[in-house]
């Protein structure tokens, strides 16, 4: 299973694109690829917004549903969604949990 | 310190314009990234995992309080609040928007600061003994040198694009707190039997995946010939150092593969043609650009003497900081402070906009207004009178910084690692922190005296492990972090490479192994004045071989 990770062009922010077709700060509610075709939709659509300047450094990254939320594989990607271990008061770990949306 | 001149301030001001429009067009999609990051790089802005990275450069680690004060407030408006200071002397902001940057830089020049070539294929920010006019044993103070070094590298239309990034440090004393021969050139100012001043010039040092030590390839160099010989030795190295692969352009593997000799012979060879040309440096401007660097004028204060004694009788963590974090000054009545940025347990290299401050504070109040940031991740307030030594620590302790660990195992070197860095492996700063508190009991840890641990979260080696006498290298293996440990290495005028130990640990093991090492250590060193680089330089690696591994060494 993959979902598609970048970085906002703006502020540098983490964003994954979700289930909601928008780019979203925090990686709950990420659109899932679970096959090639889905896949090949999701790289569609980085390309689409690398060229349209919204995100960059643009990834289909790995992950797996734990307890209905989504889990990367890579500690890279635990650490980007969650923010820096050594400061939990940063990051996206920081806010309050209620999904908030870009 | 050096001022700005006219030039300086337009030269700033015109790329900090320039910047701001290569952000405008990039944010409004005019400029593809591509083409923008290049240009981002040139500037020190980097992508790292959460956000863009700052890198500002503070040449030669030299500051003044207003300058550290303008760090605290861009800390504080465009950041998180905090800075890190890193192991080439610069400061680091992890948080800052993109569409900041340019406000940014236009904050720093007001100060006489930026970001230019902090990033890149270039020539880096030169980088110095932090002790630089100050330290008692040095011959000269090395700054000037690296300032005029800094002009002369500055948008330097040949070396702009070198094979890969290129760095220089200095020092002005026998005793090498810069670190110079693990740098692309290493300069050690000193004076020939005629009492005239010059270099001895080592190049190919660094570290990263292929660590070497640097050759020397001249013992005296006379200051008027810096630029020329510098010129030639980047002139060699732009011809023939390796474009096809980044990771063998380096100039390190340029000497280790041509020969030093031969290397050497290259660049006296262009340097015949270059050193009685322009580049010869006039003496009267290595003088007026000295002139900035005149230490500051030192009352006398010799009642230090008597206050210091009193004062250390009186309270025992002042007493254990005068012991670990105060440095001998050439005049007698002053000290220099080492401001340690590692309280146990907390991020190596961080301060928080209020410390800044409060450190540019006690810098006006104290210190002559001069501040300096070490390669170590601390800051120096270089010119204390003794006397004022008791006032300096209180005001540190209050805000968190008189920790009394200059030089001990938790002083420890850390790159950002996987926690913030896109390039790395592994974590390092959660060691680091883990490693501090294992080992707070300072009484432990004056027990076990000069301990230099450095921990990396790449082969880059931003941390600086190959040259620890303990180094920590993390990498990633099936998934997961993993801790190599290399013993032995030094980063001083003997600068050697750690070796490997053996098969590496995981988080939750990397902590015990050190402290499987710094036991077997004390069990096995002659007496309390033998250091730990000194032990393992005496028995090797086999006895903390067979305390980390046991059969299983043996067996190897």
């Amino acid at each position: 299973m993959k979902v598609l990770t970048a970085n906002r062009l703006v502020d540098g922010e983490a964003v994954w694109f979700s289930a909601a077709h928008r780019w979203s700060e925090t990686i709950e509610g990420s659109e899932i690829a679970a096959d090639k075709a889905a896949e090949e939709h999701l790289e569609a659509i980085a390309r689409a917004a690398t060229d349209n300047n919204e995100v960059v450094d643009a990834a289909l990254i790995d992950v797996q549903v734990v307890d209905g939320g989504i889990r990367p594989l890579r500690l890279r990607e635990q650490i980007r969604a969650a923010g820096p271990t050594n400061r939990v008061d940063h990051g996206k770990q920081a806010r309050p949990p209620v999904s908030q949306a870009a | 310190m050096y001022r700005y001149d006219e030039f300086d301030h337009e030269f700033v001001k015109a790329r900090v314009a320039e910047f701001a429009d290569q952000v405008e067009r990039r944010l409004a999609g005019e400029i593809t990234e591509d083409q923008f990051k290049p240009l981002r790089l040139m500037n020190g802005v980097y992508l790292q995992l959460h956000a863009y990275m700052l890198r500002v450069a503070i040449p030669y680690g030299t500051l003044n309080s207003r300058q550290l004060r303008m760090l605290a407030h861009i800390a504080r408006k465009y950041d998180k609040g905090y800075g890190h200071f890193t192991t080439r002397q610069n400061i680091q902001y992890n948080w800052p928007a993109l569409a900041d940057v340019p406000a940014i830089l236009a904050d720093l020049a007001s100060v006489e600061m930026h970001s230019i070539q902090t990033s890149g294929n270039c020539i880096r920010n030169v980088t110095a003994d932090h002790f630089s006019g100050a330290a008692a044993d040095e011959v000269a103070d090395p700054r000037p040198y690296a300032e005029i070094l800094r002009q002369w590298s500055s948008v330097h239309p040949e070396f702009s694009y070198l094979p890969r990034k290129f760095k220089i440090a200095v020092t002005g004393a026998e005793r090498d707190r810069a670190a110079i021969k693990t740098h692309d050139i290493g300069l050690h100012l000193k004076r020939n039997e005629a009492g005239e001043l010059g270099f001895a010039v080592y190049v190919g040092g660094g570290q990263g995946r292929t660590p070497m030590v640097a050759k020397k390839i001249r013992d005296f160099l006379p200051e008027a010939d810096l630029l020329s010989y510098a010129t030639a030795i980047l002139r060699v190295y732009n011809l023939h150092g390796r474009r096809d692969n980044k990771f063998k352009a380096r100039i390190k593997i340029l000497v280790h593969e041509t020969g030093a000799e031969e290397l050497t012979r290259q660049v006296e060879a262009e340097w015949k043609s270059l050193r009685d040309g322009e580049l010869k440096l006039p003496e009267a401007d290595v003088r007026a650009i000295a002139a900035y660097f005149a230490p500051p004028l030192l009352p006398a204060r010799p009642e230090g003497d008597e206050q210091v004694k009193l004062a250390r009788l009186d309270s025992r963590s002042f007493s254990e900081w005068l012991d670990q974090n105060v440095t001998t000054h050439k005049n007698p009545d002053y000290a220099a402070v080492t401001i340690s940025l590692k309280g146990i347990g907390e991020t190596p290299g961080d301060a928080s906009a209020e410390q800044m401050e409060a450190v540019a504070d006690i810098a006006e109040k104290y210190g002559f207004d001069e501040l300096r940031v070490s390669h170590e991740q601390n800051l120096v307030l270089p010119h204390v009178a003794r006397a004022d030594l008791k006032a300096v620590h209180d005001a540190l302790a209050e805000i968190g910084l008189a920790t009394a660990n200059s030089g001990l195992i938790t002083d420890i070197i850390a790159c950002p690692g996987l926690d913030y860095c896109a390039l790395a492996n592994a974590r390092s700063i959660p060691v680091a922190q883990e490693i501090s508190q294992r080992f707070a009991s300072l009484e432990r840890q004056r027990d076990i005296g000069e301990l230099k641990l450095k921990i990396s979260g790449c082969i880059n080696a931003c941390g600086h492990h190959h040259v620890g006498h303990i180094g920590i290298l993390g990498v990633e293996k099936k998934g997961t972090e993993l801790y190599q440990v290399t013993l032995g290495g030094s980063a001083d005028e003997n600068t050697t490479i750690g070796e490997i130990v053996g098969r590496g640990f995981g988080p939750e093991e990397i902590t015990d192994a050190i402290e499987t090492v710094v036991e077997t250590y004390l069990r096995v060193r002659r007496d309390s004045s033998e250091r730990f680089i000194d032990t393992y330089r005496r028995l090797g690696a086999a006895p903390f071989k067979e305390a980390l591994y046991g059969s299983e060494a043996k067996a190897a």
